[in-house]
């Protein structure tokens, strides 16, 4: 009984270094585990994959660094899909702290696919005043970004010249990290029919299935699992991916925790 | 070389903070004053070039005419704004927040209408039964539906207050407390999985980037 007793008290210590120690191990012997992509995922992937070579996505970069480790690889994973297809890429944010992280995904996989920035792709950069950017965007790019991030005139750039609302972008991609994404469903879809597809964090994606449901949303991407999926799906495995065996590890780990945990919160009561 | 330096900082960073986990230290309270020091001033360097220069005193010196001086309310209102921290001016900074309280609400609210309560009540107008494909595919798509239409009904009247959920109400109101747990219990799940992911992206940055273990 004592023992028993004993489950309801185990140093938080010792629990943080079981879990440090759960994370660690599958990567140092390589562990990986089998997965099927979600459906919200593949819904994503193949509305991406059907586009025409040519058409333009927007993708908003709506989160920072605390939330890097599973938005980023997402970012990476659509981003190759993309330009794997020859689509042309807008990327801006709202989020000022995840700007540096859009430029530098978007620099490194131009650079993987050899594409040039103003025929292929284009970063508008941040502007205040999240609802008045996403209505006036619907009226012309140009009256909220009349240059780019670095100042360049968006006209000169040759891949902006016919774009200049959301009549000309085929879909739009947010990576959100908070309350941004509805935003983009409230006024981006609700008022100018965009297509969206939205990809976020685990906390939260909840919130977007009645989105998908109501098929506000085209897709959805959630966490590190839809990261790891949309990897699978562009057969590129990287971060995402190989992050699957930990968190699917420490995920049993909870669980056994939580029935250790009852088991011994019911034997104090007993004894009570 | 400046990489390696980098990468450096960023692991000791990481471990001082999860130092934290052994209990409170002076490491910790190292990383943690540089975190916030540094966000602060990345959001003061970003609020100026981002908003303040190129939105109104750039805007201020290249614009003409109209478009040139309707400049003169927000650069008013955001003065207004500052005057919280003068007491006896404290009040005028209730108009720079009357105008953001009103404009955010006449945003929102038609926002919320067209963009979420609408579509999220058309889309509950689902068919109880749907024929498609094999008699299975089909029994599991209406069973879906009812599913939907049920906990969106029986949610509602837990959120009726005008009479005691006593007899067909209260147990109306008990079923959606099943449906509103269940969805408490996934968005749990799921932050849970969100914690861990962050957790799993500092242990690869350690093993990785840091040591070049894997």
């Amino acid at each position: 009984m004592k023992y028993i007793e004993k489950l309801a008290k185990i140093d938080r210590r010792i629990i943080y270094l079981i879990l440090f120690l759960t994370v660690l191990l599958p990567y140092l012997f390589k562990i990986s585990l089998p997965m099927k992509p979600l459906p919200e995922v593949v819904q994503a992937y193949r509305e991406i994959d059907r586009l025409p070579a040519g058409s333009v996505v927007m993708i908003s970069i709506d989160y920072d660094a605390a939330s890097m480790p599973e938005v980023q690889p997402m970012l990476y994973a659509i981003l190759r899909h993309c330009f794997s297809k020859d689509l042309k890429i807008i990327m801006l944010g709202h989020w000022p702290l995840g700007i540096p992280l859009g430029i530098a995904a978007l620099e490194d996989v131009a650079k993987e696919y050899g594409k040039k920035y103003g025929e292929d792709y284009v970063f508008l950069g941040y502007r205040p005043g999240v609802a008045a950017v996403m209505i006036n965007m619907g009226k012309e790019i140009r009256s909220v970004f009349r240059e780019d991030y670095w100042g360049t005139p968006l006209d000169s750039l040759p891949m902006m010249r016919n774009v200049h609302t959301y009549d000309d972008i085929a879909i739009l991609v947010g990576f959100e990290a908070g309350s941004t994404g509805d935003y983009w469903v409230q006024y981006a879809q609700a008022r100018y029919n965009q297509k969206i597809i939205l990809g976020g964090t685990a906390v939260v994606a909840p919130d977007w299935y009645p989105y998908l449901q109501s098929r506000q949303i085209v897709g959805l991407i959630g966490g590190l699992r839809g990261a790891a999926d949309y990897e699978n799906l562009v057969h590129h495995k990287a971060l995402a991916y190989y992050g699957m065996t930990p968190q699917a590890a420490v995920h049993i780990l909870i669980v056994i925790f939580i029935i250790l945990g009852n088991i011994g919160y019911l034997a104090l009561r007993r004894r009570k | 070389m400046a990489q390696v330096f980098w990468t450096w900082v960023a692991a000791f960073l990481t471990l001082a903070i999860f130092s934290f986990l052994y209990k409170d230290n002076p490491f910790y309270k190292f990383a943690e004053h540089i975190y916030v020091g540094s966000s602060a001033a990345f959001w003061f360097v970003y609020l100026w070039y981002f908003d303040i220069k190129p939105k109104l005193i750039d805007g201020w010196r290249y614009n003409t005419g109209f478009e040139k001086y309707i400049l003169i309310i927000p650069a008013v209102l955001s003065i207004f704004m500052l005057m919280r921290f003068i007491r006896p001016l404290a009040w005028l900074s209730r108009w720079a927040i009357a105008f953001t309280v009103g404009m955010a609400a006449g945003l929102g609210i038609t926002a919320a209408l067209q963009g979420y309560l609408v579509p999220q009540i058309q889309a509950t107008f689902l068919p109880l039964w749907v024929s498609k494909g094999s008699f299975w595919h089909s029994l599991g798509i209406s069973i879906n539906n009812f599913v939907l239409v049920l906990g969106t009904i029986v949610t509602i009247f837990y959120f009726y207050f005008s009479k005691e959920h006593k007899g067909t109400l209260g147990a109306l109101s008990r079923a959606g407390i099943v449906f509103i747990m269940v969805a408490f219990g996934a968005s749990f799940g799921y932050t849970v999985m969100a914690r861990i992911s962050l957790l799993i992206g500092r242990v690869y940055f350690l093993i990785h980037d840091w040591l070049h273990i894997v």
